[in-house]
């Protein structure tokens, strides 16, 4: 798709002009008629959702930025002076509070998506490389915001995360002291956690272009996986608009159904009640819990007994999705034709949501109360200390010794020589397929 | 054979979506509620995508909260000039502004707050008037500590929001004291109460399981018949509770029944949006097999 030839006719003379010296109309234009798979579910239909979630963050916390004080002792009261005196302010307050969550639950089934079908493999590294870059700036800023109405969990979260900086030997201490600007968490920290939650969007939504220009470089992938060969565009691509236009517009519309249930209904639903109590730093809440998008690597981190250890755990966890393409042997993408790599990845998803579980509780609480247990090490085995780390363990199995064992040792179904053999009449179910194709020539 | 694909991948969506919501539902941190007793309901008229505010009731929970809590209690993220904002309890149907509502400028004349003197720059004591806030019971957090045996009483503002359970909580924790079970050791200063978090494992001398709930440094505030009401409301602890509890959760998001009101509006607008990406959907994507 990369060699999609533009279609664009400029008309009018002010088009013309515009076009010899910096054709923007007809990128747009070319964009709008890329030839695009015809067989793309709705699980494709989260990369508008995503855009949609940036420019809504982007847009509401401009507005906030313009009543926010960054300051400790005045931040806490004037958020809640945004929701009561400036125009509309609740809803804009609480759709970029809950817009982070929304824009987690998109994340994490594009890159799920993504997992499920392959769309990390060559040619398309750089895509999903990107997309992880994207991914962690997207924690890092969520951090940041969530530091910024200075309630309970706002500083007590961002006690916990500086802090585990601290951990690394040697250096920790200088850097833990330069990121807090001073030896405590203070309004210096706040002022510069501001700036840089201010800034960092925008770094994602140039890493946005970056993602797109090399989607439309490489091509979209599909359910299928295959890649689809030239004398067949014609027949298994539409153009984006307005086959996609409106297929995603019509995912886009639902998505904002489940966000306004939230906003206008439940604003508080996702968020802790403590972070409604000021920040006070001489009293520790009882649980400090990150927000729910992060649980699952709050868990890993605390899998681990040592520190420094969990700190590198933590991130490994997110390193590892950057090798992803070199980890996976597999000569076919998409897990439709992989049945056991498939059986694997439904674990994967179900540990995701439980390492989630365990990063709320508490790690000495039993996981079945009443159940006798024993100890081991040093937790009792019946304890979300222990269950976390079964998770943990799954977790990094799945990635370093599933993703290239399996792909070497498996027998892929057959898959179909074309994106539309599946779908016509009689052709059906990739196992009937009447020409099923090797995984070797088409992969 | 399309049609059903369609319908088929859409349910997929709709399930996707409740599989998302439902997840970051159970993600919901554990509350640091160390064994307290889940708080009753109040039947409060604001609960639920349509319920609204009665109107009575949040003057009553007013009349509660500057009667009885705030001698202790501030509430420094209030105005005056809030308590007449549409769906406050002193909005009047046709007023200008809010801080011109009869009621609100007579209520606020009824307090002193501190001021410095135009004219020689000397601290004074003048009228609250509509665009004041609410006057602190204590000039600093440090003098309410120190007046209250070294914990400051909590700003009641945002309460219903820094509360699990909010509303409800608060009202049963007003009108749930009792007395504390044979066994259990009160510290000087300190109070019993079955909702109030905390772990009592410590102070428990007596038989069986370690009973719910925790310390509280809140003396019971209410009494029966302390405030009179003249709408004919019962003058129990009960009430009393339950009206200040409402007050509260006004307060804490004035803004909430409105929100609702535009939510379903907005709710209305998207389905109907739906409906129609759906048929363009549909129509644009006939003939084409996928």
């Amino acid at each position: 798709m990369s060699d999609h030839e533009s279609t664009y006719v400029p008309k009018t003379g002010i088009e013309k002009w515009l076009d010899s010296r910096l054709p923007i109309v007809r990128f747009g234009a070319d964009y709008m008629s890329l030839p695009t798979p015809k067989n793309l579910n709705y699980w494709w239909t989260f990369g508008g959702i995503l855009a949609l979630c940036l420019v809504v963050q982007i847009a509401t916390g401009i507005i906030l930025a313009m009543h926010y004080v960054p300051n400790t002792e005045l931040a806490f009261a004037s958020v809640e002076r945004i929701m009561r005196d400036v125009n509309g302010g609740d809803i804009i307050r609480y759709t970029h509070a809950n817009g982070a969550s929304m824009f987690f639950i998109a994340v994490y089934l594009h890159m799920l998506r993504g997992l499920y079908y392959g769309s990390y493999k060559a040619p398309r590294e750089m895509i999903w490389i990107v997309g992880c870059v994207i991914f962690f700036l997207m924690i890092a800023t969520a951090f940041l915001g969530y530091v910024l109405p200075w309630g309970q969990m706002s500083f007590w979260g961002a006690e916990v995360i500086t802090n585990l900086i601290g951990a690394i030997p040697l250096v920790g201490e200088p850097i833990l002291i330069w990121l807090r600007g001073g030896p405590a968490i203070d309004n210096a920290t706040l002022n510069r956690f501001f700036s840089l939650h201010y800034l960092l969007p925008f770094v994602i939504a140039g890493c946005v272009v970056l993602h797109l220009w090399a989607l439309h470089h490489a091509g979209q992938n599909n359910p299928v996986g295959i890649l689809i060969p030239k004398d067949r565009t014609a027949k298994d691509t539409v153009p984006f608009h307005p086959y996609f236009t409106v297929k995603d517009g019509f995912a886009i519309v639902l998505f904002l159904i489940l966000f306004a249930i939230f906003v206008f209904f439940m604003p508080n639903a996702l968020g802790h009640a403590d972070n409604y109590i000021p920040a006070n730093p001489l009293q520790t809440p009882a649980h400090i819990v990150p927000e729910w998008y992060m649980l699952p690597f709050y868990a890993i981190l605390r899998a681990i007994p040592d520190k420094f250890l969990g700190v590198v755990a933590m991130f490994s966890a997110i390193g590892v999705l950057f090798i992803l393409p070199w980890l996976d042997t597999s000569k076919v993408r998409s897990m439709r034709y992989r049945p056991a790599m498939r059986t694997f990845f439904v674990i994967f998803v179900l540990v995701g949501i439980g390492l989630g579980w365990c990063g709320a509780q508490l790690p000495d609480s039993p996981v079945v109360p009443g159940m006798p247990s024993f100890q081991l090490a040093d937790g009792m085995l019946n304890s979300y200390l222990w269950l976390n780390r079964l998770l943990t363990f799954y977790y990094f199995l799945f990635f370093i010794v599933l993703m290239p064992l399996v792909g070497l040792r498996e027998t892929p179904r057959p898959i179909p020589a074309t994106i539309s053999e599946p779908v016509l009449p009689g052709g059906g179910d990739a196992m009937t397929s009447a020409a099923p194709a090797s995984p070797e020539k088409k992969g | 054979m399309i049609l059903k694909t369609n319908i088929q991948s859409m349910k997929k969506t709709l399930v996707l979506i409740a599989l998302a919501a439902g997840l970051s539902l159970a993600a919901q941190p554990a509350l640091a509620s160390g064994g307290a007793k889940h708080p009753h309901s109040g039947g409060f008229s604001f609960e639920g995508p349509f319920g609204t505010f009665d109107q009575g009731q949040l003057q009553r929970g007013y009349k509660v909260y500057r009667e009885v809590c705030s001698s202790c209690h501030s509430m420094n993220l209030m105005h005056f000039r809030t308590l007449a904002e549409p769906g406050g309890p002193f909005y009047e149907e046709g007023q200008v502004n809010p801080a011109e509502n009869r009621f609100v400028k007579a209520l606020a004349a009824e307090l002193q707050v501190p001021d410095i003197d135009s004219e020689t720059g000397e601290p004074i004591m003048r009228d609250a008037v509509a665009a004041d806030k609410f006057p602190s019971p204590y000039p600093n957090a440090t003098a309410a500590a120190a007046g209250n045996g070294g914990a400051a009483p909590p700003d009641l503002s945002v309460m219903a929001k820094a509360r699990h359970d909010g509303a409800d909580y608060i009202y049963s924790l007003l009108s749930g004291y009792r007395a504390a079970p044979a066994g259990l050791e009160i510290r000087p200063g300190q109070h019993y109460n079955p909702y109030m978090a905390g772990d009592l494992t410590p102070f428990w001398k007596g038989q069986g399981h370690v009973p719910e709930g925790g310390f509280i440094a809140m003396p019971p505030p209410l009494r029966n018949g302390q405030v009179t009401y003249d709408d004919g409301s019962a003058q129990t602890v009960d009430q009393y509770a339950k009206d200040v509890a409402a007050f509260i959760a006004w307060a804490s998001d004035p803004k909430q029944v409105q929100r609702k009101q535009s939510g379903m509006g907005v709710l209305i607008f998207l389905f109907l949006f739906a409906g129609l990406t759906y048929v363009s959907y549909r129509r644009i994507w006939k003939g084409v097999a996928h």
